[in-house]
């Protein structure tokens, strides 16, 4: 019982809580870009947006509102229907792994049957997970890369040298890191025995020291790295490499279709970011908070779920520092340094997971 | 009944998507529509309760094998214009697989018609995880095997298509090739645009 859509729960409750977590998801790459314009002005000794708002923190809207009202230019010679096709299908497959997300623990210690309309009638378990897939992780993978194709097609159907550039750079890129990245997720998955995300974080629940991040230390930086590669950010950020190709794949995009590529890229970031905080940093698990309140009551799901989110910003934080510090790779070094280095050392690493696992039986 | 009316609906989906990857002109177009068959197949995966199978089907043949695909139509970007000349006896050996295979399809149809139906016990899901492995490393073991070494054989081939030649050895490759293309220019049969 460990998806809202396993519970006696009517469809409506469903509807609900894909929204609920839909809104939470967008909210929070909202203010990832307030927090990127913010922290890379500090970085650089500026103040950063400040206008709009108190401390400007409503700027998220204003530019919301900016991407509604500016010109929309297509290109006379663009390929139609595919350069309509392709910012849908970016922010199409960033928000789709959503579903799979474990927000937090079940709340098993309410009654339901509170609520009106005989909504909650006989159900006594509130799993914060939309719904549970057996493979979760693979789904998650699985999702994400045909999410290339937003790209991709973006740059072929524009009919322009700089996205035509941009998209093959793009597709190139994400095809090599994400063997890389496959086989980092093979470490913590073959230590927790299952491709399911619930079931990885509680093959991490023990203490502290079974957190995937201390067994699978090499796992976790190529899978940081590959990670890097495959949400198109600095020092990876070829495909829209400004000195070079203008702004990449998406050039020639304006207004709203812009703000959906633009989207897509935050809700990537996300997603690796709740995959790395899953796989290797034991997801919601807070150690020692079953000994302060009893597992499965309200706030001890509300607790998990903010060190969940606290964890998940951690990563969005430390991609933005990166951002800040580092300059960008070129070509044949990304390739190189994909092909040749990364993916022999996660290869190597599940390798030895395996000898391991077989012979202490963990 | 739900899982009646989805069934139909992806299954629809993916007869459409095949259809229209077979009439379209553009390469492109067609490489899209097989994108569309593949992501329908794998929600059919899903409803049979294979979702193994089902986020397999994604993650390799959409997500890895058409980006090959599309990444290579997008490098040569074919003329609309320069049709490439089919070859006539294709129809003819085309017309003859489509036989066999209607006759392989309504032979199916006969032998689900005439097998014992087994209802199947829902704690037992072929397409979990766990089964999956277990039987290919045990049962099917000869087959992962023999797939196995093909795979690493086009791996090994892959690796002498496109190691680095040095300077003669180039040349020689490049001179055959141009006279190779000379020649089926002369002939006329196709042509290869760059």
């Amino acid at each position: 019982m460990e998806s809202v859509a396993q519970t006696a729960f009517p469809w409506v409750v469903w509807f609900v809580a894909v929204l609920i977590a839909f809104q939470m998801v967008l909210m929070i790459v909202a203010y990832t870009v307030l927090a990127e314009r913010k922290v890379l002005g500090w970085i650089q000794g500026r103040i950063g947006p400040n206008r709009v708002g108190p401390w400007g923190l409503m700027q998220p809207f204003a530019d919301l509102l900016k991407f509604i009202f500016k010109e929309d230019l297509v290109p006379d010679k663009s390929t139609k229907f595919v350069y309509y096709l392709a910012p849908i299908v970016a922010l199409t497959c960033a928000l789709m792994p959503m579903v799979v997300y474990p927000f937090g623990p079940a709340i098993t210690t309410v009654d339901w049957s509170f609520l009106p309309w005989h909504l909650g009638d006989g159900v006594t378990t509130l799993p914060l997970t939309i719904a549970r897939i057996d493979v979760g992780v693979l789904f998650v993978l699985g999702i994400t890369s045909v999410g290339v194709y937003g790209i991709a097609l973006a740059g072929w159907s524009s009919n322009s040298k700089y996205s035509l550039m941009g998209g093959l750079r793009s597709s190139a890129q994400m095809i090599s890191y994400e063997l890389a990245m496959g086989a980092a997720v093979l470490g913590p998955v073959l230590l927790a025995g299952t491709l399911d995300l619930n079931g990885i974080i509680r093959a991490q629940q023990q203490s502290f020291f079974r957190w995937f991040i201390i067994p699978q230390f090499v796992a976790f930086v190529v899978f940081l790295i590959s990670a890097f590669a495959e949400t198109n950010r600095v020092p990876f950020d070829l495909p829209e490499a400004e000195t070079e190709l203008v702004a990449g794949f998406h050039t020639e995009y304006s207004a709203l279709k812009f703000a959906l590529f633009f989207m897509a890229e935050y809700v990537n970031m996300f997603t690796v970011s709740v995959m790395c905080a899953v796989l290797f940093l034991g997801g919601w698990y807070v150690p020692g908070l079953s000994h302060l309140v009893p597992e499965g009551s309200i706030p001890y799901a509300i607790v998990s779920h903010i060190v969940f989110i606290g964890k998940i910003c951690a990563f969005l934080f430390f991609s933005i520092w990166v951002r800040g510090t580092l300059p960008r790779f070129r070509f044949d070094q990304l390739m190189n340094f994909g092909w040749k280095f990364l993916l022999p050392v996660a290869l190597v690493n599940v390798l030895i997971t395996i000898v391991v696992v077989y012979f202490l039986n963990i | 009944m739900v899982t009646n009316a989805v069934f139909f609906l992806f299954a629809g989906l993916a007869i459409a998507c095949a259809i229209s990857m077979v009439y379209h002109k553009n390469p492109l177009y067609s490489a899209i529509s097989l994108i569309g068959v593949f992501v329908a197949l794998s929600c059919i995966y899903v409803i049979l309760a294979a979702p193994f199978i089902a986020a397999v089907q994604v993650l390799i043949y959409a997500g890895a094998i058409m980006v090959l695909v599309v990444f290579v139509i997008m490098l040569l970007n074919l003329d609309d214009d320069r049709p490439l000349n089919r070859l006539k006896y294709l129809y003819a050996v085309g017309a003859g697989l489509g036989l066999i295979l209607l006759v392989q399809t309504f032979f199916i149809f006969y032998a689900v018609m005439r097998a014992p139906q087994n209802p199947v016990v829902s704690d037992v899901a072929i397409g979990k995880t766990l089964n999956i492995g277990a039987n290919m490393y045990s049962r099917y073991l000869l087959p992962v095997e023999i797939v196995g070494v093909l795979l690493l054989m086009a791996v090994i081939g892959a690796v002498i298509l496109v190691r680095r030649l040095n300077q003669p050895e180039l040349e020689r490759v490049v001179e055959d090739e141009l006279t190779r293309r000379n020649q089926e220019d002369e002939i006329g049969d196709f042509r290869i645009s760059i």
